[in-house]
């Protein structure tokens, strides 16, 4: 290992409520799980804690089920999971592209999409897929469980309104109709990250989710409103790009990701018909 | 120091381990299984690629003490001493590798799709075998010897899989650990 770490303390809770109560008594404990994200940045040395929850055998974390009307997925789910799930397929095809373009096999059985949503990356690939269905994250401390929407639980770059006392322990998709939509532009094929992520459900009110062009991930209400209203798709393709904040990085420009975004949607407009 | 137990290509290993310890170095620095590569230390490459609990993983993004309790396969553990694993073999004879480093986690990749597909197609080899990098791009070759030990794996199969090597595994020589 080459990162600067000397010293790593790992606690090993057997449940959730142990580990909901040692965040409390320890805020400064940082959860992991599949570790895809997180152990490279230890290994960079670019993660200063040196205090880990290791939540990996919380299994009361990898349910898949119907909650009421809604679709619930227990933080600690698999992307590997998600594939093989025949309710995701059923109630939630596109997160399913999603996960199969994450990484590849091994990823698939480590990654975990509480993990994807803590780790905040405006990049991740599963996010555009839950802000497009109106999903909503379950956060729960030792003393309390709450509800956030998607769309609202990110205030700025890597930043949410989870609290260190908090873990996400699931999240709830609301049924809904419509022809779901997923594409991922990166620089290969395989385990790239994105340089632009779209997901997009065609309704009588269609819905538009973008990564990887702002600081977070994010819905773009203008363009949906103007979809709804009928408006041609190449003003809906001019609006998008106005309502977008790309910005020149290592993997892109923001030029590229303007007009690649724009290109999303004339695609996604034209194959959902 | 943490204290583990993990069962190594059968024959269980115990062992104090500092926690940040990453399961390749386990593997690699303590039981002196060198087979296992670290190419890019990212999780990209697949050069690091175990079998954990029945699960291919990137086991440089994987704690050593996140591996206690489990049963890990390496590269070594695919056959025993003097014989080849029908993947190897395949390897061997459609020559799928060309500096030979990202092999051993080619091998355990094709080994875990093999595992839940044993007729793929190649389109089917190449989406299974996408987290592994082979920077000499030998790719083609690659394809072909999964398609090679797929075609004689399946009559075979028995014979190869972890749970009937487990029973042989004092066989298996392991080179002295280091600490």
């Amino acid at each position: 290992m080459k990162g600067v770490i000397a010293g790593l303390e790992m606690r090993e809770p057997s449940s959730l409520d142990e580990a909901l109560s040692a965040m409390r008594n320890d805020p400064s404990l940082v959860p992991l799980a599949g570790c895809t994200d997180l152990y490279v940045a230890l290994n960079f040395g670019t993660l200063e804690s040196t205090r880990f929850l290791n939540l990996w055998s919380i299994d009361e974390l990898r349910v898949i089920e119907k909650s009421n009307d809604a679709l619930s997925i227990g933080a600690l789910t698999t992307y590997k999971s998600i594939i093989q799930s025949k309710l995701v397929r059923k109630r939630l095809p596109m997160l399913i592209s999603a996960a199969r373009e994450i990484g590849g096999a091994q990823i698939h059985n480590r990654g975990t999409l509480g993990g994807n949503i803590a780790n905040g990356s405006p990049a991740g690939d599963t996010l555009p897929v839950l802000a497009a269905a109106d999903a909503t994250v379950v956060m729960r401390s030792a003393d309390a469980e709450r509800r956030v929407p998607l769309t609202q639980f990110y205030t700025g770059y890597r930043k949410s309104v989870l609290r260190a006392d908090e873990l996400i322990v699931a999240v709830e998709i609301p049924s809904f109709s419509g022809k779901q939509w997923f594409r991922k532009v990166g620089t290969r094929a395989a385990q790239a990250i994105s340089k632009v992520v779209m997901a997009a459900v065609r309704s009588p009110r269609p819905r538009i989710a973008l990564g990887s062009v702002a600081p977070t991930v994010i819905r773009l209400p203008m363009t949906e409103g103007a979809l709804e209203e009928g408006a041609p798709i190449q003003e809906a393709q001019r609006i998008l790009m106005d309502e977008i904040s790309p910005i020149d990085d290592m993997r892109s420009t923001e030029e590229y990701r303007r007009r690649v975004a724009s290109n999303l949607l004339g695609r996604f407009w034209a194959e959902t018909e | 120091m943490t204290s583990i137990s993990v069962t190594v290509n059968g024959a269980t290993r115990k062992h104090d381990v500092e926690p940040r310890m990453l399961l390749v170095h386990y593997l690699r620095e303590v039981l002196g299984l060198t087979g296992t590569h670290v190419g890019c230390d990212t999780s990209q490459c697949g050069a690091c690629c175990v079998c954990v609990d029945g699960l291919v993983v990137k086991s440089c993004t994987v704690l050593a003490v996140q591996a206690n309790g489990s049963k890990v396969t390496t590269i070594e553990g695919m056959s025993a001493p003097g014989l080849l694993h029908p993947l190897q073999e395949a390897f061997w004879e459609e020559h799928g590798l060309q500096c030979g480093f990202c092999t051993p986690g080619m091998i355990m990749a094709a080994d875990d799709l093999l595992r839940r597909n044993p007729t793929p197609t190649e389109e089917e080899i190449r989406a299974g075998l996408d987290g592994n990098l082979c920077r000499c791009t030998g790719y083609h070759n690659i394809v072909k010897a999964v398609q090679r030990a797929a075609g004689r794996m399946g009559q075979t199969r028995d014979t190869f899989t972890i749970d009937a090597m487990a029973g042989k595994t004092d066989e298996f020589p392991t080179p002295a650990a280091k600490h």
